[in-house]
């Protein structure tokens, strides 16, 4: 093994400090009994309970969930259909510049994409509200989700679907039977992505939302103009706490599978 | 015997199950089949054989329906299939790869194609069940593909391509996966399985012993063609081009040029020695049992009381010299009893022409190559007699692979060939060894003359 340096201990340690000591101050704020932000008056979590009985945030919360999930879902079958046509479809006229149509969203900045959308929808005359906000966050997520999927489908044997065709399935059975389970597990992981980036989208969310159609993260965003209250940082914690359960859970399915499958190889072999 | 041997091919008015008309099959710029024409009939096994790259895969391809010829049809009991999706051909594909359902099991596997047709459950499961058995999987139907090993898993993939009982199975290099051992044994299987479900197989392999051993008839490929098809014996004993020849087993091209044989060239180079009237022929005092002088001291000091005297071995008959006629019927039997026609071969300068009656007259002043097994030639340290060909060489090297051994044999011009020579005895043939000047001889009709 090669020798742990003093630089690399250093600029390791530095690196994760500088990512998470806020969010660990924050969580840390979020139990102090005191109201003062700065001010650490002993453990307490009331603060979760009155986040609880907040009408406005509850709502809020409420409305993101529905815009994750919804935008979430049509942002997987988008995006899984895409990465299957960019993997699938072998060469066709404009395929390089389609595929780069589908990852520009990716580097492109929210502003723009926001301030577009918003443009596209006064053009069109769709009301602002719940539903713009889903199609929006479809918009970008899918980018994502189809990122993830190719990279499966990529290494995915096309034999298993010819085996599928040769035993009499139509081209649509055999994705359905035999393709999309064995890439669920990159699916899932999209979609979960997906979530986690309409949860905590802020920008392209204010430039498409309407009336009755305000997202945690606004929410957010407004309070804190007023100042720093507890019961934000406590509301904070637990989108953390999501997030962080979200990623880890979309990391663990596509591992434990893998690992799983492996084992299993190993003890097929010992047996033969 | 003869009529029952299964060869619908030489029947005229039998009906093919699978025709290739004049298929072309190009990838762009690039012709992967180039007007191929061939028929394969009902029950046979039929084997594709040929080095990697020559189309084999793409022609199964175009059976199971995931390529359309560019150019041509194939017709599947005599209706064009080029149209019908794969979905929709009663042919099944065993994969290379196997491409088993990793997240089904192997049940599930089996199952699946059955599925897919409108059935009801009890007849899917008294299917699976019947496949299982028949592949000796029974015990390993709820496990999934990659809790079994490499053998078992190549007999899922038999069992569902089989499951149901298509017109025509595909199998693509099915054992190339598999060690050797596990690979012969799966070839009898293969044999066992199509025997028994009657069903067409054709099967690709770029090993050559696979082919010969598990089919009925062999088509050797080579660049998107076909160079010949026919049975495996054929294909060994008279491959029709050099490429056959060369893919097939070991073999001996001797280089040379061909000239028509009429009568008066059989002559045999050299005069047989006129035998030694009053001493018996050194071949004759090889044959005749006799003791030697231990075995004589023997008799004599212990022996005799109990067998009596000793006699003494007859002297051989002394005959009268022989008459000229005499001389000229025993040069006739002496020499080789070599049918007219065919070719010989200026193989070497100074050398003998050899002598191939099988060969094509038509040849006559062509350069040619002659083709001969190893294990055709016979070899030995004294000039043989009564051969139609014989040729003095010097052994280079000795393989000795247990059963059979090889002699690597110099020829006058350097020409390397081997001489492949079963081991029925112990020690076989200890006396020769290296660097000793041996004689290899055949027959007339051992080797093949091709065409350059
Ligand atoms: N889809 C394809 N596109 C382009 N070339 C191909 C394709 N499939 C096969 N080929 C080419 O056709 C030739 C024959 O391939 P294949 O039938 O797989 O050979 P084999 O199975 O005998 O090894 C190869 O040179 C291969 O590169
Ligand atoms: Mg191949």
């Amino acid at each position: 093994m090669r020798r742990f340096s003093w630089f690399n201990a250093t600029s390791l340690t530095l690196g994760f400090a500088f990512l998470y000591l806020p969010m660990i101050i924050l969580v840390i704020y979020s139990f102090n009994e005191s109201r003062l932000v700065t001010v650490w008056a002993g453990f307490s979590t009331k603060w979760y309970g009155e986040l609880i009985q907040n009408e406005e945030f509850l709502g809020a919360a409420w409305v993101t969930a529905k815009v994750a999930f919804f935008s979430s879902c049509l942002a997987t079958v988008l995006g899984t259909m895409a990465a299957y046509v960019i993997v699938r479809a072998g060469r066709f006229k404009g395929r390089t510049l389609f595929s780069g149509m589908i990852y520009a969203p990716l580097v492109m900045p929210e502003v723009i994409t926001g301030l577009s959308l918003l443009l596209l929808f006064i053009g069109i005359g769709l009301d602002r509200g719940i539903l713009t906000v889903v199609l929006a966050h479809t918009t970008f997520a899918m980018c994502y989700v189809s990122v993830v999927v190719s990279s499966r489908l990529v290494s995915f044997d096309r034999s298993l679907e010819e085996a599928a065709l040769d035993l009499g399935c139509s081209p649509f059975e055999a994705f359905r039977l035999v393709t999309l389970p064995i890439i669920a597990p990159a699916v899932i992981s999209g979609w979960l992505l997906a979530f986690t980036l309409s949860l905590d989208d802020l920008v392209i969310a204010s430039f498409t939302t309407g009336p009755g159609a305000t997202t945690l993260p606004i929410k957010v965003f407004s309070a804190v103009r007023l100042g720093v209250s507890p019961e934000i940082n406590a509301l904070s914690t637990l989108m953390i706490a999501i997030v962080t359960v979200g990623v880890i859970t979309a990391s663990l399915v596509s591992k434990r599978a893998a690992v799983q499958q492996a084992r299993d190889e190993r003890a097929a072999e010992r047996a033969e | 015997m003869a009529a029952s041997v299964f060869a619908p091919w030489t029947d005229p008015d039998q009906k093919p199950l699978i025709e290739f008309r004049n298929v072309t099959k190009r990838f762009g710029d690039f012709t992967a089949i180039n007007d191929l024409s061939l028929k394969i009939y009902e029950r046979e096994f039929f084997a594709l054989l040929g080095p990697s790259g020559c189309g084999k895969t793409t022609m199964m391809r175009m059976l199971a329906g995931f390529e359309t010829p560019t150019q041509g049809n194939i017709l599947l009991g005599g209706q064009v299939i080029d149209d019908v999706p794969p979905n929709k051909r009663a042919v099944n594909m065993m994969f290379q790869s196997y491409a088993l359902f990793p997240h089904l099991s192997i049940w599930d596997n089996i199952a699946f194609g059955l599925k897919r047709e409108s059935r009801d459950k009890a007849s899917i499961e008294a299917r699976v069940e019947e496949m299982l058995r028949l592949t000796r999987l029974t015990k390993f139907a709820l496990r999934k593909p990659h809790q079994i090993s490499g053998g078992q898993r190549q007999r899922v993939a038999l069992a569902r391509s089989l499951a149901k009982a298509p017109k025509l199975l595909l199998l693509d290099e099915p054992l190339g996966a598999l060690d050797k051992k596990l690979r012969e044994e799966t070839q009898f299987e293969l044999m066992d399985i199509q025997e028994k479900t009657g069903t067409t197989f054709v099967i690709v392999t770029h090993d050559q012993e696979e082919a010969m051993t598990v089919a009925s008839r062999v088509a050797v490929m080579d660049e998107g063609r076909l160079v010949q098809v026919s049975t495996p014996d054929v294909i060994y004993e008279a491959p029709n081009s050099v490429y056959v020849a060369g893919f097939i087993g070991d073999v001996n091209l001797i280089k040379g040029t061909a000239s028509a044989r009429t009568t008066a060239t059989v002559e045999e180079p050299e005069a047989p020695t006129q035998p030694a009237e009053n001493t018996p022929s050194a071949a004759q005092q090889e044959r005749t049992p006799r003791p030697n002088s231990y075995g004589e001291w023997l008799h004599d000091t212990l022996l005799s009381p109990i067998l009596g005297k000793r006699v003494e071995a007859p002297k051989p008959k002394q005959l009268p010299a022989p008459t000229p006629e005499e001389t000229a019927t025993a040069k006739a039997a002496e020499a080789p009893d070599i049918p007219e026609g065919g070719l010989s071969l200026k193989w070497a300068d100074g050398e003998p022409d050899l002598i191939a009656v099988n060969g094509d007259p038509a040849l006559d002043g062509k350069e040619v190559t002659l083709a001969l097994r190893p294990e055709k030639f016979s070899i030995s340290k004294t000039k043989p007699t009564g051969v139609a060909n014989a040729v003095k060489g010097k052994v280079i090297d000795i393989g000795y692979l247990g059963n059979i051994s090889t002699y690597h044999v110099e020829l006058p011009g350097g020409l390397m060939v081997k001489s492949q020579v079963t081991n029925t005895r112990r020690i076989a043939r200890r006396d020769i060894t290296w660097e000793d000047t041996v004689w290899l001889s055949f027959t007339a009709t051992a080797g093949v003359v091709l065409p350059e």
